[in-house]
């Protein structure tokens, strides 16, 4: 039993916002479900399987209610922003089980116009979590929580800020070409290395913007997708895990890649080489670096040396990644960067990324992502895709 | 004595109890399981190696290295997370005080301070420069 071809995406959307303070929450959700639908060719009725996460108003049944969906599958897996690329796979075995024909998955949310301090204020989702006591009084924000990560993994590795920065510069590159990104400057490893310490050894300019907006995907079995007018992207393989503390005995400079990138790439039956173009989650740039890592793309404790010297830049690099500037400057949605990842990726396989960024003949993509903090616990979700 | 930042205060629940009732104390426990001998970290009652219940409270020795770290700039004091590798084996997270937040170091030694929170509750644990 498997997912491989059980699915295409035949619909993506990201809204143009990156400051919503005028729109609701569900409002957002609302108008990126309508973008993706029509960006499918497909209408409101034709869906009747349904993703959301943590990030939509009162869940599914607000959110079924206020787009008036006649559904007969639902799923609200929350396992931070990398819950959408899960949620591609989730939809494909729905698919593939006949539980749902078209799914939706959306994500929106507004924390700009609500001022939220994302990454440096400590947040509590859950009080009653039994780790909380064991964290909140030591204030972890996210910030934190990546940083105690990336100082192992230099300490291990000997990575540098340098190389780290690195990662930073080549979203740049990208990001000057998209004319909705919120950061469209591109930086050098010297303004990267110099801007202010947030959490060391993470920089203002090693962490992801914080933005309003969102995105939504349509997922789709084959009959339906070879109906459609639009490029077939079909679903290869995908992974999913958590990692965390294990209890105390645990390796922090690893990530859930380890476990869902293989059974990802197991499922497609492809290797790294093959992979044309990567979106890679980038809440702040070690993530990316690690992530890397953990896909097999380069050697455990290289990714520094691997990410340095334009090596993620389209047309330039080996391993072109984040062609539309990423969370680190394009966007990063209600602080969960999983559907944006998913849509550039089905833009290069489509052939409809930015003509400067857009890699050539791009059959095969992969997506993943980390939620949650990688320093404490995460999310982890990867999916490969195919142009037919 | 030593001017800490205001730290919020735990909510203990039930499992919880014991440990934040012998912080109040000074007393610094932590959970070993019967079943495969392994001292495990934050406590809990089913063990996280075995899936045992036969846990148990002991005394812990307060004592462990600097695993990892970071220096949070971005607060109106600079202060140090850390996750602390007790001499019993588990890594704890936690915060390191009473030190130069410049002249913290992977590997260091340290040693447990019990460090006040807000509302009048629970002290907790805490580590400095052994
Ligand atoms: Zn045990």
């Amino acid at each position: 039993m498997s997912i491989n071809g059980a699915a295409y995406i035949v619909g993506a959307f990201e809204h143009p916002t990156r400051f919503a303070p005028d729109k609701s929450t569900a409002q957002l959700h609302g108008e990126v479900a309508v973008g993706a639908i029509r960006d499918a060719g497909l209408s409101k009725d034709d869906i009747d399987g349904l993703f959301v996460s943590g990030d939509a108003p009162g869940g599914l049944q607000s959110m079924g209610n206020y787009l008036n969906l006649k559904l007969r599958h639902v799923d609200n897996v929350d396992i931070g922003g990398v819950s959408p690329i899960v949620q591609v796979a989730h939809a494909a075995e729905a698919i593939k089980l006949g539980k749902c024909n078209v799914a939706l998955i959306t994500l929106a949310g507004r924390p700009r116009a609500e001022e939220i301090k994302t990454g440096t204020t400590p947040r509590v989702r859950h009080a009653s979590a039994p780790d909380v006591q064991w964290e909140f009084p030591y204030s972890v924000p996210t910030a934190v929580a990546y940083a105690i990560a990336a100082k192992r993994h230099m300490y291990e590795y000997g990575t540098t800020s340098e190389q780290l920065a690195w990662i930073k510069v080549a979203a740049s590159h990208h990001a000057q070409h998209n004319p909705n990104a919120m950061l469209k400057d591109v930086v050098t490893v010297e303004d990267v290395v110099n801007s202010p310490m947030v959490s060391d050894p993470l920089h203002r300019l090693d962490c992801c913007v914080i933005s309003d907006g969102g995105g939504a995907i349509i997922v789709a079995r084959p009959e339906i997708a070879k109906s459609l007018k639009r490029p077939k992207v079909k679903l290869l393989g995908a992974g999913e895990t958590t990692k965390h503390q294990e209890g105390g005995m645990f390796d922090i400079t690893y990530s859930g890649a380890v476990r869902s990138g293989p059974t990802a790439f197991a499922e497609a039956r492809v290797t790294q080489g093959d992979i044309k173009y990567v979106s890679i989650y980038d809440s702040f740039t070690i993530t990316v670096l690690m992530q890397l890592e953990d896909l097999g793309f380069c050697e455990k404790g290289k990714g520094g040396a691997f990410v340095s010297d334009g090596n993620l830049i389209s047309g330039v690099g080996k391993l072109p990644f984040n062609t539309d500037g990423g969370g680190l400057c394009n966007n990063h949605p209600t602080n969960r960067g999983g559907i944006t990842k998913i849509i550039e990726a089905v833009r290069q396989l489509r052939g409809e990324a930015h003509p400067k960024v857009q890699v050539k003949n791009c059959d095969l993509a992969l997506a993943h992502g980390t939620g949650g903090q990688l320093g404490v616990r995460h999310g982890s979700g990867t999916i490969i895709m195919e142009r037919e | 004595m030593a001017n800490y930042r205001k730290m919020a205060a735990p909510t203990p629940d039930p499992e919880s109890q014991p440990f934040w009732d012998a912080a109040t104390q000074g007393k610094f426990l932590v959970r070993k399981c019967n079943g495969c001998g392994k001292v495990h970290w934050y406590p809990r009652t089913i063990c996280p190696f075995c899936a045992s219940d036969e846990t148990e409270w002991v005394d812990g020795k307060g004592t462990g290295t600097i695993y990892t770290y970071t220096v949070m700039r971005r607060a109106k004091e600079p202060y140090v997370v850390a996750y602390v590798e007790l001499d019993e084996g588990p890594k704890m997270l936690t915060n390191i005080v009473e030190c130069d937040v410049d002249s913290v170091e992977i590997g260091q030694q340290v040693e447990l301070v019990w460090v006040p929170t807000t509302e009048d509750g629970p002290p907790v644990p805490c580590f400095k420069p052994a």
